[in-house]
């Protein structure tokens, strides 16, 4: 399957990063990894990009680590519908410290936007 | 989280548990603070164990007995407040502030048999009273925007929306003013 994993750097995007590399070393995907802007996040785009990659290599895949500028939401539903992906995944949502999830503004726009089939990753 | 959004104006005086009523079933319902007792997180595990799962919000309570314990022993952390509203010696709800930072994030929960009878009001007051006596400054919580019954209720007692552009509405409380900064305690003074 042709996979599009968005990734910002918050904690639940590279928990979504490792979920999706893991699939896609047995399922065989062709996996694109979309560093997206997160202002939300702490770890700068380039640190991003590194773990993407290091994921990449550790797991033997030949995935393509891409760096995305501008609206991460909008950037990833157009490259979703111009390059023919099957799937978006995406990080599940932030748990606040009473353990509520909160999904986070960038699934909320895929959610609603995207024509794909979206995976959010708990 | 420090860029959460809070009222300028302090909130009333909550009157601090325990205190009792009579709820619109006729029933005798207690508000009291959570001290440590076993027998208090027992009974508020199986009162958990029987949520009706329609009524879970962003994912708690959590189903099972064993994530509701595992949940439970976050929350009735030694630095968090929690009050129980008892129908004899069940619990019918729980309400509970857990620290975030320089604020607290509420949750509330009355058990389906005893919804729509007033408890939550009573509830929710008895932990901002518990709260306000122990010198809580700032609360905040997310509601689903459907969820128009505690919507409600948060705007009776005071919640302002700090964030409404998710799917979850995020509310703010001031209980004390902060110390530091400029507030004044009562803007609409003789008001009310």
């Amino acid at each position: 399957m042709k996979v599009l994993c968005g990734i910002g750097g918050s904690d639940d995007s590279f928990r979504a990063l490792d979920r999706t590399v893991e699939r896609a070393a047995v399922a065989n995907d062709d996996l694109t990894i979309a560093v997206v802007d997160n202002e939300d996040s702490s770890v700068s785009p380039d640190e991003v990009v590194e773990r993407a990659e290091a994921a990449a290599d550790e797991a033997e895949i030949d995935a393509e680590v891409r760096r995305v500028e501008g609206d991460p939401g909008s950037r990833l539903v157009e490259i979703a519908e111009t390059e023919g992906f099957e799937e978006i995944v995406l990080g599940g949502g932030h748990t606040s410290p009473m353990g509520k999830i909160t999904i986070g503004s960038i699934a909320e726009f895929v959610l609603l936007n995207a024509k794909t089939s979206v995976t959010l990753v708990r | 989280m420090s860029d959460r959004g809070y009222p300028d104006a302090v909130a009333d005086e909550f009157p601090p548990p325990p205190t009792a009523f009579t709820d619109r079933e006729d029933r005798a319902i207690e508000v009291r603070p959570y001290a440590g007792e076993e027998a208090v997180r027992e009974a508020l595990v199986e009162m958990y164990d029987a949520f009706d799962p329609a009524d879970r919000a962003q994912g708690i309570p959590p189903g099972g007995e064993e994530r509701i314990r595992e949940w439970l022993d976050a929350i009735l952390c030694d630095d968090c407040y929690n009050v129980i509203a008892w129908c004899g010696d069940d619990a019918a709800g729980h309400a509970t502030l857990v620290p975030d930072g320089d604020a607290y994030e509420l949750a509330i929960f009355v058990h389906q048999e005893y919804q729509r009878a007033g408890i939550g009001t009573h509830l929710i007051r008895g932990l901002l009273g518990h709260g306000q006596a122990n010198g809580v400054e700032k609360v905040w919580l997310t509601v689903e925007r459907w969820n128009r019954a505690a919507v409600s209720l948060y705007k009776k007692i005071g919640f302002e929306t700090s964030d409404a552009e998710s799917f979850e509405l995020e509310m703010g409380l001031r209980l004390h003013a902060s110390d530091d900064e400029d507030v004044d305690p009562d803007p609409d003074d003789g008001d009310e």
